[in-house]
């Protein structure tokens, strides 16, 4: 039993990750309806941003983590300005390309600028364990895990309590709508972008100390979809605990289950989610109206 | 320029509109029967690869192009149609009856997925066939009596008639012509009849579709079997082709590069799939291209100069040609740039071209203009 919950616990500090990166996608299709393929790319380059701030700059590890998390917001806002305003309002699938076609140049660059060697950065949380009874926590899984919860009561408080929160509901609900009551939707836009992106790349930062800092960390964003669909895509606790939910999984079949299954535990569990319940855990049963 | 004067209602559905396409294609045929004696080996390997992605194109185009169901999973596909050849022919069976086999298993494994893609559309549907996609390299990687796992495959060149067909010679190469061709006849005469105009109204509208008469299901789970059967087909080639697999080849980056072919291509026309192939097959050689050749000869330009630095500048410009991941920024900035500035591909651009000429001077670019909706459609499906 021992193992079973060591097991869950260090689940929960990957679906947590994975919770992260589905918030950064829900927050997106949620505002926009758009969803980017970049998530996982933006939370590797969000890695690297700080990895040049705290390693190279030799800056203090919290004001490394706010520069990165800051630059992150920036990047996120340029990237809509550039590419993605122009194509908002033409078919999804563009969109989803353009998306993929993003998260190919990041990787291409990040690793033309960096290097694809392994980088690490030390953090306060490296090393070190809690006992809880006959238990042992890492640092670095916790600081993941408490991180996680700040965040996203943090932004839910957001959403639903401040003005442009609720604007950007509003936004989601009904673009053309929001633009007709005063809402400033292009601004709204670059904000979504600029506050998912901050998220991607706080869950890069934390990811640094459990996974090492490289260009194939964005492939991380690929399990996310699991856990975003799980949710409901669309639902700010729902892609928590979609999240959740993979990555106990995940970490599970590892243990128990032969050789092969953590990889595809994931998809396997999205293929059943879609065919059973495709509105998701979380999800709006909207119909189409004609 | 003369125009066409309309005088049958089937004029519309031919495959060949007027005597012209007769002459232009014609020439096109000639010009690829005699390519393999005019350009060099390497080049007419490129050609064969050529060949192999335009018919993943056709069926990706009749897919997501024509149906208007999105794939991101059609490596799984290609790994089937190439698996089941190189198990066969290690069974010993001959390659005039696997290669209707991998055709068919194929289509039958895209059938069983067109199934659960039933109730999902848009980024559910993408998202699903990503995630087949993965399961399937796993279970290449893992289910090792067939496979030979992560160790890989050996294909033999193909045994026809008792000829070997090796994967350089000219034979193989006819191969892979004469099945294009006959994909591609295949895939236009689909779309010219009742079974292609069914998948274009669920393209354009599910509902509407619905209320003529479409029966969504069978044409949807149709759709997606004919377009893995393609698919499957090339793998078969692909594999004799490469002469070796493994499961790494078939990864969510080769679906991509299949997305890449039609985008780049353009959607619209089975034209697309071929131009596309084209364009993504010969990124390779103009990367080489980038990497040798043109820092060379900005070096002696450089030298001729009288430039003290001109070696310095000929590394520095070889490192950035042969950057790792450059092929992989490439194809971002160029699916970014299409999809902004070019959204119907180099067909479209065609289309743009002679349409200029023929209405010239009367040519109004918002012919082509495409239209922007902002209401709130995906999600309420």
């Amino acid at each position: 039993l021992l193992d079973f919950i060591q097991q869950v616990v260090g689940g929960v500090a990957l679906g947590c990750v994975y919770g992260l990166i589905a918030l950064g996608f829900v927050l997106i299709y949620k505002a926009t309806e758009v969803v980017n393929f970049a998530q996982g790319d933006l939370m590797m380059l969000g890695g690297f941003f700080a990895y040049t701030f705290i390693d190279q700059l030799g800056l203090n590890y919290w004001i490394g983590f706010a520069l990165a998390v800051l630059a992150m917001a920036a990047f996120g806002s340029l990237v809509e300005r550039a590419i993605v305003r122009p194509i908002l309002g033409y078919p999804q699938f563009s969109i989803i390309m353009v998306t993929i076609g993003l998260g190919f140049a990041l990787r291409a660059v990040v690793g033309m600028i960096w290097g694809t060697d392994d980088l690490r950065i030390d953090t306060p949380f490296s090393s070190g364990v809690v006992h809880i009874g006959p238990l042992v926590l890492a640092y670095d899984k916790l600081s993941v895990i408490v991180a996680t919860i700040l965040l996203c009561g943090g932004l839910w408080v957001y959403f639903n309590k401040t003005r442009m929160g609720i604007a950007m509901q509003a936004t989601s609900q009904n673009m053309l709508g929001a633009y007709y009551m005063g809402i400033p939707v292009k601004r709204v836009f670059s904000l979504i972008w600029a506050i998912s992106a901050a998220v991607a790349g706080f869950a890069g930062v934390l990811l640094a100390p459990i996974a090492f800092i490289h260009t194939n960390v964005g492939f991380l964003g690929l399990k996310a979809f699991p856990a975003a669909v799980l949710g409901g895509f669309g639902s700010i606790p729902g892609a928590l605990a979609g999240g959740l939910v993979i990555g106990v999984a995940e970490t599970l079949s590892g243990f128990y289950l032969p050789e092969g299954f953590k990889d595809v535990a994931a998809y396997i569990l999205l293929l059943i989610v879609l065919m059973v319940r495709p509105q998701g855990l979380f999800g709006l049963n909207l119909r189409k109206k004609v | 320029m003369r125009p066409i004067f309309q005088t049958d209602y089937d004029q519309d559905i031919r495959l060949m509109r007027h005597r012209g396409y007769w002459w232009s294609y014609g020439t096109l045929l000639l010009l690829v029967l005699l390519a393999p004696f005019v350009v060099g080996s390497y080049l007419q390997s490129q050609i064969v690869f050529v060949f192999i992605y335009s018919i993943v194109g056709i069926g990706l185009l009749i897919l997501a192009g024509f149906t208007g169901q999105t794939s991101l999973g059609h490596a799984a596909f290609l790994a089937i149609g190439a698996y089941t050849a190189g198990y066969m022919q290690r069974l010993g069976v001959p390659f005039l009856v696997y290669l209707p086999l991998s055709v068919v298993l194929s289509g039958t494994v895209g059938a069983l997925v067109g199934f659960p893609a039933l109730r999902l559309s848009g980024i559910y549907l993408v998202i699903a066939t990503i995630a087949f996609g993965f399961i399937m390299e796993e279970v290449a990687a893992r289910w090792e009596s067939v496979t030979n796992g992560n160790d890989g495959m050996r294909v033999k060149p193909i045994e026809l008639f008792g000829v070997t067909l090796g994967r350089e010679g000219y034979s193989f190469y006819y191969l892979c012509l004469g099945l294009l061709i006959l994909v591609l006849l295949l895939g236009l005469n689909i779309l010219r009849s009742p079974t292609g105009r069914a998948f274009v109204a669920i393209r354009d509208s599910e509902i509407a579709a619905r209320s003529i008469g479409v029966n969504l299901a069978v044409y949807k789970v149709v759709a997606f079997s004919i377009s893995a059967a393609m698919t499957g087909l090339a793998g078969c080639l692909y594999a004799h082709k490469l002469s070796f697999i493994s499961p790494e080849m078939f990864t969510l980056l080769l679906s991509l590069e299949f997305v890449i072919v039609i985008l780049i291509g353009g959607i619209g026309s089975l034209h697309g799939a071929v131009l596309g192939s084209i364009f993504v097959v010969m990124v390779d050689p103009f990367l080489g291209y980038l990497k040798d050749d043109v820092p060379r000869a900005i070096g002696k330009l450089a030298q001729a100069l009288g430039a003290s630095n001109a070696g310095a500048v000929q590394d520095t410009l070889s490192a950035i040609g042969g950057a790792a991941g450059l092929k992989g920024a490439i194809y971002g900035v160029i699916i970014i740039l299409f999809i902004i500035f070019e959204p119907y591909g180099l067909y479209g651009r065609w289309l743009k071209i002679r349409l200029y000429f023929e209405l010239f001077p009367l040519y109004k670019k918002a012919t082509f203009r495409r239209q922007k909706t902002y209401l709130k459609s995906e999600r309420n499906r």
